[in-house]
């Protein structure tokens, strides 16, 4: 027999739990939910945008009610549970009826504090917490004038603004001298106050409300508000919010142990352990949360334990904050205030409305207030989350994501200012319009959402923050779930680092072996995993390891890349870029014969577009009698070196960078990599060779040579960092070798070099190379080990038939059909 | 007309793989799920016609070389949000002999 589960709360975080549950183990439990509002389940965070006329009611339904049909649950909305029997397990409903339980789930939420001032219950006296609030707020706007809101917090504000859209008069009043003050510091707090009152709203800070009083009559609706210093405020509708407080007496009555919340452990368990408890309702290590991305963090381990995985544990979350009043853009996360131990870093442009505050402890971000331009919010909050070091771009930091290298897009950062056509991905040719309304349509909340139903940001990735804005200023509100770790793939739950990790510590051997002991939620990965398994897998283990060719991309597969038309293109490697008139020939030769022209790359090679499939072998044995050998321009591998002519003909040259190019081409070869890793050498200064936007560049200067790491040119433009200068070339040699090994072991697959150092910093890969010659020294006898095993030319090896032979010619011929 | 044709045998394809069978109407991709069932589709994508053989085969899906759209080897479709249909053929396993029915198509 299936096991009862009853969740008493039908909002956000019982819901999301409800719905990670049936992702993870639809068949176990009949589920029964009760929720005392008289809806599905909606969006509580849009009830902002629909006071302020910006949404419907429609639009903001998470679940309707043939959801729960469709699933097999039993809604029982309008029902409240006034009691459990812990004994009997059963809850008791408001009309006494009384529902078994095999598991009991509490997502009560809060509810709003209420002033006991004198008239706090007169009609047109709300508070701001669910749609029957936002009905009353909206019908007193259409019949009246005056408002009063009580609160000057995050809330207060929303319903302020709400109300002041719908065309009332509104004044609000706040006890504390500043507003929002458990988000904003002094300067932020009055700098808000000085934009909403040039919007038109009145304030009274520093103002306690006496009371409230009402018509003549006994059903007659509030007509004013009355402060302690006398002051007298007419108000046909009044707004409280002035905070809330977790609804906790339904599990204190029933013994189970409360104190600000109910008190959970890492399991979302209660004190009962048949009974678990998520949401605003629940307290877990001290804290009680009231915003929805730690509720669905929550959820999803409350999901997971209920599926008897109990493998999953929530640690507590970093929250951060936006108020959702449109044209002002506002985000504020951690500690703002700062204090003993930090120090802070402050932009502040008065004329323009401008603030940026970032508070510091030992170069990590703990805290943020942004005013005014909060464009790279969600940045900054992952820098936080991630507590990455950034003493490498202190200077620049405040200047947000573009000044850090993310060129040509800076200017397009401004989400605000962006119009619908604005074209958002470049790959897919996805406008932001498309995007935001894929968003609204879809209730996305995801990236990866995003990415499905648009398809933006899901191509080359430039454009992956630009997106992570958008969404978070559609939503409103820091409506991301992103768990710190993004899982590898939506195979599994564990991160990039954590499968290298278990690679390594295991001895896993094969990706089945990995796919098995992590638990993988498909029987053989998808398109995204396998390959980044297997390169794992080879980096891991580069004497043992037996290469998936199956896992591959097409391209590594056959060793050239796939075209449009289903055509390959093969690109021979030419030594530093210096070739000879044989080899010129023999790729000549080979044009000739299948009547295609010979294209001259980017980089410094020859290439033959447009050859058939089945001719690849052909084409490579052609090459190959004049000494050619693949070139690796279709793999996440060692790609091309390239280099100026130097100093034996150029008469600026300093160092041999022809010499040094060929050489270190020829050390380099064959190393797979998470991504394409390119190199330049130029002879001098003048760096015909673009060393500096390479992944690992060599400039020759008068003493030897300047290195240069974490550049790249596609996309994403990034200069590299100065790494150190050398005096020989092999010191060259060595260094380069030890910064692709490590960045072999510790990039993730498909993160360009570029990448990779930002998320690491440049401090770090110093730490490793230069201030630890030992380390330098076993990181680059780690690659050449690994080296021994990957120079083996693949076209060779497939041209003399040696592997894969199947690959290349068709299963059979059917000339008619 | 319309018939069964035999192709080859399972082996000939490799696991989690695809090998192409040439026709006059164009080329069908024969896949061989790691569960060792046998797929035909054809070797056109419905996004933009990329050859869906030189995809990467996960369990009963494979994915498209060009723009990583999914398809469904036992039917032809798109994975969701996506939205199209490549044909597919009826495969027919004998003694580990694979024949194919070809110009049948299931879907139009
Ligand atoms: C052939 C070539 C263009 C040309 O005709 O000149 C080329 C062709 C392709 N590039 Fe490139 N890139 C070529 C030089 C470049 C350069 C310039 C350079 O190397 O100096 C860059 C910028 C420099 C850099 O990488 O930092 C470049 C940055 C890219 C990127 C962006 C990588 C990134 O940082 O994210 C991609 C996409 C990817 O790899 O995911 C890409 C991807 C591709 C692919 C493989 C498209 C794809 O993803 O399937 C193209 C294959 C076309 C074909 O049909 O063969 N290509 N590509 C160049 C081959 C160079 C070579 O000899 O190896
Ligand atoms: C106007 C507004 C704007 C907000 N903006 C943001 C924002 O921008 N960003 C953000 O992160 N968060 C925001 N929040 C907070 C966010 O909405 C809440 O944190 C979240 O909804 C809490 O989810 P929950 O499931 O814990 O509680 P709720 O969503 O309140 O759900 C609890 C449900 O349980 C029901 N219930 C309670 N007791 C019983 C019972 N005994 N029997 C039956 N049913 C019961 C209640 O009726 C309610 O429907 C906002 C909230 C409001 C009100
Ligand atoms: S060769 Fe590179 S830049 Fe040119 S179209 Fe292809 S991927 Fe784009
Ligand atoms: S052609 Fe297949 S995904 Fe574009």
């Amino acid at each position: 027999m299936k096991r009862r589960l009853v969740v008493v709360g039908n909002g956000m975080a019982g819901m999301r739990t409800v719905e990670e549950l049936l992702k993870l183990a639809p068949d176990i439990y009949d589920i029964t939910v009760f929720g005392a509002e008289p809806h599905g389940n909606y969006n509580r965070i849009m009830l902002s945008p629909i006071l302020a006329g910006e949404k419907t009611f429609d639009e903001i339904m998470l679940n309707d009610e043939q959801w729960y049909g469709n699933n097999g649950i039993a809604l029982r909305k309008g029902e409240e549970i006034v009691g459990i029997n812990r004994n009997n397990k059963q809850v008791r409903t408001a009309n006494g009826q009384t529902v078994p339980y095999d598991r009991l789930l509490l997502a009560t939420g809060s509810e709003p504090i209420i002033l006991p001032v004198a008239g706090h219950d007169l009609p047109g006296v709300v508070t701001f917490r669910d749609i029957r609030d936002v009905e009353v707020m909206l019908e007193a706007a259409r019949k009246h004038k005056n408002a009063v809101v009580i609160g000057g917090g995050l809330l207060g504000l929303e319903a302020a603004h709400g109300l002041m859209k719908q065309g009332m008069e509104v004044t609000v009043v706040h006890l504390m001298d500043r507003l929002m003050e458990r988000q904003l510091d002094d300067v932020s707090g009055a700098m808000l106050l000085r934009r909403l009152e040039e919007c038109g709203m009145k304030f009274l800070l520093s103002a306690e409300t006496e009371s409230i009083s009402g018509g003549k009559s006994k059903k007659k609706r509030v007509t004013g508000v009355k402060l302690k210093d006398g002051t007298r405020l007419p108000a046909d509708i009044v707004v409280m919010a002035i905070g809330i407080r977790p609804r906790t007496a339904l599990a204190s009555d029933a013994g189970i142990y409360c104190e600000r919340g109910i008190v959970v452990g890492d399991t979302m368990q209660t004190y009962d352990p048949l009974v678990y408890a998520v949401g605003e309702c629940a307290q877990h290590r001290d804290q009680v949360y009231g915003f929805v991305a730690p509720l669905f963090k929550q959820a999803k381990v409350c999901a997971n334990q209920l599926a008897l995985m109990g493998h999953a544990c929530y640690e507590g979350s970093r929250i951060s904050t936006r108020l959702k009043v449109t044209g002002i853009d506002l985000f504020s996360a951690g500690d703002f205030q700062g204090g003993k131990g930090t120090e802070a870093v402050v932009f502040q442009d008065a004329g323009r409305g401008i603030y940026k505050k970032l508070v510091l402890k030992d170069n990590r971000i703990q805290g943020a207030v942004f005013l005014g331009d909060a464009v790279d919010a969600a940045w900054y909050f992952q820098l936080m989350r991630d507590e990455v070091d950034i003493s490498d771009d202190r200077d620049r930091l405040l200047f947000g994501r573009s000044a850090l290298g993310d060129s040509g897009h800076g200017a397009e950062n401004a989400i605000l200012s962006m119009d619908d056509e604005t074209e958002v991905c470049g790959c897919n040719g996805v406008s932001k319009g498309e995007i935001v309304g894929a968003i609204t349509e879809n209730k996305l909340f995801t990236l990866d959402g995003v990415r499905a139903h648009t398809k933006a940001s899901a191509s080359c990735g430039a454009c992956t923050g630009l997106v992570e804005q958008i969404l978070a200023f559609t939503m409103g509100g820091d409506y991301s779930d992103t768990p710190t770790q993004r899982p590898l793939c939506r195979c599994t739950e564990f991160s990039h680092d954590e499968v290298r990790n278990a690679i390594r510590d295991n001895g896993l051997m094969s990706i089945p072996d990995v796919m098995a002991f992590m638990e993988w939620g498909t029987p053989d990965g998808c398109a995204e995993c396998r390959p980044a398994l297997n390169y794992y897998l080879l980096c891991a283990w580069p004497g043992e390891y037996v290469d998936d060719v199956q896992s591959r991309f097409i391209n590594e597969r056959v060793h050239a890349n796939i075209q449009k038309d289903g055509t390959y293109s093969v690109v021979p490697r030419t030594w530093g870029g210096l070739t000879n008139p044989q080899e010129l020939r023999a790729v000549a030769d080979c044009a000739d014969r299948l009547g295609v022209p010979v294209k001259i790359t980017g980089g410094q090679r020859l290439a033959i577009p447009f050859v058939k499939k089945e001719d690849l072998p052909g084409v490579w044995r052609e090459l190959g009698k004049a000494g050619l050998v693949s070139g690796y321009a279709y793999g996440k591998a060692v790609r091309s070196v390239k280099s100026c002519v130097g100093k034996d003909l150029c008469h600026f040259g300093t160092q041999d960078s022809l010499g040094l190019g060929i050489a270190m081409e020829k050390t380099f070869w064959g190393a797979w990599t998470p991504h394409k890793f390119k190199m330049g050498v130029s002879g001098c200064p003048r760096n015909c060779s673009e060393s500096t936007i390479k992944d690992f560049g060599a400039v020759g200067i008068e003493s030897g040579w300047e290195l240069h790491v974490g550049g790249a040119c596609g996309p994403r433009l990034r200069a590299t960092d100065l790494l150190c200068k050398v005096g020989s070339d092999e010191e060259v040699s060595e260094y380069a070798a030890a910064f692709l090994q490590l960045y072999r072991e510790e990039g993730h697959y498909k993160e360009r070099s570029s990448a990779w150092i930002e998320r690491v910093g440049l401090s770090y890969v110093k730490e490793r190379l230069v201030d630890d010659p030992a380390a330098r020294k076993e990181l680059s006898e780690r690659f050449l080990y690994s080296q021994r095993f990957a120079q083996k030319d693949p076209w060779k090896e497939c041209a003399e038939g040696q592997v894969a032979a199947d690959e290349f010619s068709p299963l059979k011929m059917v000339v008619e059909r | 007309m319309s018939k069964w044709i035999e192709v080859g045998r399972v082996e000939d394809i490799p696991s989690r793989g695809a090998r192409i069978l040439k026709t006059e109407g164009g080329d069908v991709a024969v896949f061989r799920s790691a569960d060792d069932r046998v797929f035909a589709l054809d070797d056109r994508c419905p996004h933009r016609g990329g050859p869906l053989s030189q995809g990467i085969v996960h369990g009963w899906k494979v994915t498209c070389p060009l723009h990583n759209w999914v398809i469904e080897l036992a039917n032809g479709n798109a994975v969701a949000p996506d939205k199209g249909c490549a044909t597919k053929y009826p495969v027919r396993i004998k003694d580990g002999v694979i024949s194919l029915h070809l110009a049948a198509n299931l879907v139009a």
